[in-house]
């Protein structure tokens, strides 16, 4: 496997100009002779697919959701960074550029990472225009907040729904190019494979969720807007439909797969509450602002109502541990130490799994009301979704799987090692290293798909002739027949146990040993109860009803029987990356107070892993991250 | 807790589709209505019969997928909620809930609870955008929005496109989906160059896609999970009375 | 009739308008029995001998605006059936009340009534004698007149008529309560902020409307039983007595 990251010459500023006067233009006449398909509508497929289709090219583009305003990109709440400086306060281009590759510890690339913190200025003016209510000053300007313990107040927020506002932005824009006609809209049909001809993607095979008719799309490239993969973990801040199909699929047809290890786990959600839960909820991390987090310092006070247990028997143990940073310590580190407290049993709640987030000191500052407005929303849904109040007993919160930084390898261009294959987004690896900063993932989607691939695309383009494959010929049925075969395997399946009991499983090897830390012994025993569990999954599943109608036990079938091979993927991949960094945090790499310890000696790279068959183990690529401008520094929250 | 549960069975939009009725037991009051009706799939399952199928996905209100008439009620009972984020200690032990789904013409039936709600994007397509090419925008803060204005056009802009609103209306009437999409952006300077064909035209596509006509009930913003205000109906009579007349006299 | 539903509904606020306004002058009118005979024999015969290019324009505007409300209504019913072909199974409300519910019923009993009161009191084929009562008792020249006092004590004394007009004016008080709020949300003029002091209001017009029609009706038929002595009872001017 050939990992060019192509990036341009140049200083690091220059790179994107030389590289968009270096792209080859396809002519506006060929435009319209391309056909592109764009699997998935969330902010980086709907930016790409509209965006494309203003430019002439014929666009299909594919979601699962029953409309493209559905993608999950529409629940990020908190708000997008731009650096336009806007506020005076020193923030510029290359302080984005240099906080984003910093946030992600060191294991991105640099070109990539400089080309983001450009384009996030255009994108706050391409989104302002389209309308995006983001939120104003009095003058009439907009305004920013700081947010995830950034210096400069860069970020853009509408409301709590900003994620909401820029999908909905990209949807209208979208829209507009569907009724032109010019994008081809296709709702409820979920990707189920790649064509792939002479080693070039050329197509996708769909499955129509809502008739069940399985269909050969063909183009001259293939988008892949597919979002992450956090489902794998089954409880997380993920919508239920989100899966790794589609990029895995790509995988198995020769994209590499860079840094699955690298997820992102969120500190303020929603403890599990039973057995019966189905996702966890997140909640707006500006609540470590004026929330103090602790839990009883006795493991047997762990059981008793907080108010019984008085203040000398409480351990802040973020205000402890990092005086300085307190209970606003970085998104991983405040998670690994709840996850520690609970691992002690002094975790509340139901199964020990939560910590207090109390706001009683800063109701008895501040006053309720002055708590309520600024809170007012997440209190009420906490109360929605618990039963209880948080105004009058501490709230309950709990890390969950949140963002997941690893994706398909791209290159400069954002295409994968299948030429044709791009891959945009958070289904792609490229721009948050190990960790991602907050108000960042919207950004990236947009960057991506409004910015960087109608320009970048070009230099595929350019380099065949239009036209795509005969559909009907034997490389496009090979590959239907191929994904009908695999799901008429499932639709015959009689066994016993539901693909949900499969994932709740899948989901608990996950969280437990390739969760919030890791370490050797726990990945390789993750690695072979995954591979009972396929095993037993493969002769024991039970799907009913037929594969020709709406059938959501196959929809989910379908994507657990991925999940089980992706994950042992990602433990392959925790289990070779043998430090900690970012989101990955392994046990036996840390100081003997308990921080992380990055090994730039050894994997300054990303880890890129090939497919090699099934039952085989795949190969290990790396693409070495070259730091040019920015010194690798330890962090240090102490 | 155990409930009585009537739900809707419908094989596919030319079915007939009836009532089925389910008791389920060992519901945990702390799970939502969509985890008791997982629950409710994983028994059906169990039983070797095939699961009921409804719409859902980000479970935390905000994507607009879930839908679900639950004992009459569009979302259920509770005001500003949606199906995902209603929890069942708001329903008492024993209780017997009918759950069908949300029923218009525009809407139809694909299977059991699930419906096709893709009309609403027509009325999107038709005009519920800024027409602005990508990389054409100028900059950020060259027109500045007055706070007020951009937070009515935010209240606006909530709106999930679940289509409760015309769920909940007896005419189905889409009225107020269409006047919180059109709202939004005739609230904006951005918006104003297109604001007259952007009216017509959403009403015209509404009006085609078979949505009933609205008779002021206020139903819809009741239902309505994010609350958007009859205001908006209010506004794009207004919008459109102004665009009709211009036209008339252009 | 493939118009936009946003025409058919300003079609409907402002026929309202005009039936709304009109019924309010009705009942000003009518209230000058309480008066006496002689006010209003001389108001009814002035109205009747306007111009005759106004009393038939105002007439036919007037019918027209029934007309238009009318039919307007019926497709907007028939279109709204058909967008909810299936209702749910169990029906039930969060706002909406009975008033708004029932426009349909409320507006096709208020036709039915037109139609009888047309009948009843200004074609007077329903009781012909009506034509006979005659009198001098208002008029502006001592002539005979048609003595609308004598007809409306007439009229009302049948119980049942009373009764029915009685119901009808609850009806038309119902329909105007949703009407005349409705009519500003149609029209673009109505906000959160002052809806409630606007149905207030709509409701409120609806009751005076309802209590200035009635309260004639209710007052002979209790005259006619003995339970008040209000009305003027003119003898040998009347045609009738109680």
């Amino acid at each position: 496997m050939i990992l060019d990251s192509k990036i341009p010459e140049g200083p690091l500023a220059d790179k994107w100009e030389n590289h968009r006067f270096s792209s080859k233009l396809v002519n506006p006449a060929n435009k319209r002779k391309f056909k592109i398909i764009v699997v998935g509508s969330g902010l980086a497929g709907g930016s790409a697919a509209a965006t494309l289709g203003e430019l002439g090219y014929n666009v299909d583009c594919f979601c699962y959701q029953d409309t493209p305003r559905r993608a999950h990109s529409i629940a990020a709440q908190g708000g997008i960074n731009g650096a336009k400086n806007y506020q005076n306060d020193g923030d510029s281009i290359h302080r984005l550029f240099y906080d984003t590759i910093k946030g992600g510890d060191f294991r991105s690339r640099e070109a990539n990472v400089h080309r983001l913190a450009q384009n996030s200025v255009n994108i706050i003016d391409q989104c302002v225009a389209q309308g995006v209510p983001f939120a104003r000053e009095y003058g009439g300007l907009l305004a920013n907040r700081s947010f995830g313990g950034a210096q400069v107040s860069r970020t853009f927020y509408a409301r709590g729904q900003t994620g909401q506002q820029l999908l909905l932005g990209a949807y209208s824009a979208l829209s507009r190019q569907i009724a032109t006609g010019q994008v081809k809209m296709h709702v409820r049909q979920e990707m189920l494979d790649l064509i792939v001809v002479d080693g070039h993607a050329k197509g996708i095979i769909t499955r129509n969720l809502a008739t069940g008719e399985m269909k050969v799309w063909t183009a001259d490239a293939v988008l892949l807007c597919t979002g992450g993969y956090g489902n794998v973990y089954y409880l997380s801040t993920n919508a239920i439909g989100c899966n790794v199909t589609a990029n895995f699929r790509a995988y198995r047809r020769g994209a590499g797969f860079a840094n699955p290890c690298f997820t992102q786990i969120h500190p303020t959600c929603i403890p599990v509450a039973g057995d019966h839960q189905s996702k966890l909820t997140l909640m707006s991390e500006s609540l470590r602002n004026d929330g103090r987090v602790w839990v009883p310092k006795n493991a047997e006070d762990a059981g008793k109502a907080p108010s019984e247990i008085p203040e000398d028997a409480r351990d802040y143990y973020l205000e402890r541990k990092y005086p300085s940073f307190g209970n606003l310590a970085p998104r991983d580190i405040s998670s690994r130490s709840a996850k520690e407290a609970c691992d002690e049993g002094r975790g509340v709640g139901p199964g020990g799994r939560g910590v207090y987030l109390d706001f009683e000191d800063s109701i008895n500052r501040l006053g309720e009301n002055v708590i309520s407005e600024r809170y007012g929303n997440l209190f009420e849904m906490y109360e929605r979704i618990t039963g209880e109040n948080a105004y009058q007993r501490p709230m309950r919160i709990y890390p969950a799987i949140h963002y997941t930084m690893g994706g398909l390898w791209v290159d400069y261009n954002l295409m994968s090692t299948i030429p044709g294959c791009f891959v945009l987004g958070e289904a792609n690896f490229s721009d948050h290293g190990a960790n991602r900063l907050g108000a960042s993932a919207l950004m990236q989607g947009l960057s991506d798909g409004y910015f960087v691939l109608p320009y970048t695309i070009g230099n595929y383009l350019t380099t065949i002739s239009p036209g795509g494959i005969d559909p009907e010929g034997a490389a496009a049925l090979e590959t239907l027949e191929s994904v009908k075969e695999r799901v008429g395997q499932m639709v015959s399946a009689k066994g016993k146990r539901s693909s949900r009991s499969y994932h709740k499983e899948l989901g608990n090897i996950m969280w437990e040993y390739a969760g919030m830390a890791r370490n050797e012994k726990g990945l390789n025993k993750a690695i072979g109860e995954i591979q009972d569990l396929r095993d037993d999954f493969n002769k024991n599943l039970l799907v009913t009803g037929h594969g020709e109608e709406l059938n959501m036990e196959l929809e989910r079938s379908g994507r657990v029987r991925d999940f089980l091979d992706f994950g042992e993927l990602l433990c392959r991949d925790a289990l070779t990356r043998n430090e900690s960094c970012g989101g990955h945090f392994r046990e036996e790499y840390q100081t003997a107070d308990g921080e992380a310890t990055r090994n730039d000696e050894d994997f300054s790279h990303a880890a890129v892993w090939e497919y090699k068959g099934d039952g085989e183990t795949p190969a290990r690529h790396e693409e070495d991250l070259e730091f040019e401008n920015v010194k690798l520094a330890v962090r240090s929250y102490k | 807790m155990k409930l009585f549960l009537k739900v809707w069975k419908q094989e596919g939009p030319e079915d007939e589709g009836h009532f089925e009725s389910h008791v389920l037991d060992g519901v945990s009051e702390d799970s939502s209505f969509l985890e008791m009706l997982d629950q409710l799939n994983e028994q059906l399952l169990e039983e070797g019969k095939e699961p009921i199928a409804f719409d859902h996905d980000c479970r935390e209100g905000i994507c607009g997928t879930c839908s679900l008439n639950i004992n009459g009620y569009a979302h259920g009972p509770e005001n500003s909620t949606t199906t995902c984020q209603l929890h069942m200690r708001k329903f008492e032990d024993g209780d017997s809930i009918t759950v069908e789904p949300f029923r218009a013409k525009a809407f139809p039936v694909v299977k059991d609870l699930v419906v096709n709600r893709s009309a609403f994007d027509k009325i999107i397509q038709a005009g519920g955008f800024i027409t602005v090419r990508t990389g054409s925008a100028p900059d950020g803060n060259a027109l500045p929005v007055p706070k007020e204005d951009a937070d009515l056009a935010m209240d606006a802009a909530q709106c999930i496109g679940c289509g409760a609103c015309v769920a909940s209306c007896k005419n189905a009437s889409a009225m107020l989906f269409t006047s919180a999409k059109a709202g939004h952006l005739n609230m904006l300077p951005q918006g104003q160059a297109e604001k007259d064909s952007r009216v017509l035209n959403m009403v015209a596509a509404m009006d085609e896609a078979g949505f009933g006509n609205c008779r002021n009930y206020g139903e819809c913003s009741a239902a309505c999970p994010k609350d958007i205000s009859l205001d908006y109906i209010a506004k794009l009579n207004r919008d459109y009375a102004k665009a009709k007349i211009k036209k008339v006299f252009s | 009739m493939t118009q936009s539903s946003l025409l058919k509904k300003y079609l409907m606020a402002l026929t309202g308008i005009v039936l709304v306004g009109f019924v309010l002058v009705h009942m000003a009118g009518n209230l000058q029995v309480l008066i006496g005979q002689e006010a209003i024999n001389a108001y009814a015969y002035a109205l009747q001998n306007l111009p005759a290019p106004i009393l038939w324009g105002s007439r036919l505007f007037l019918l027209v605006c029934v007309l238009v409300h009318a039919v307007t209504a019926y497709q907007l019913i028939k279109e709204n059936r058909m967008a909810r072909p299936r209702a749910n199974e169990i029906e039930v409300t969060k706002r909406a009340g009975w008033a708004s519910l029932r426009m349909g019923l409320t507006g096709s009993l208020m036709l039915a009534f037109i139609v009888f009161h047309l009948l009843h009191f200004t074609i007077r084929a329903i009781f012909p004698e009506y034509n006979d009562m005659k009198t001098t008792v208002g008029s502006p020249d001592g002539s005979e007149i048609h003595d609308v006092y004598s007809m409306i004590l007439a009229g009302f004394q049948v119980d049942a008529i009373s009764i029915f007009y009685v119901i009808c004016m609850f009806l038309l008080c119902r329909h105007l309560a949703h009407g005349v709020s409705s009519m500003f949300q149609t029209l673009g003029l109505r906000s959160e902020r002052w809806r409630g002091k606007l149905d207030l209001a709509a409701s409120a017009y609806g009751w005076i409307i309802f209590a200035g029609f009635s309260i004639i009706p209710v007052l002979v038929i209790a005259q006619k039983y003995g339970l008040v002595n209000c009305l003027e009872t003119c003898g040998s001017s009347c045609s009738v007595n109680l």
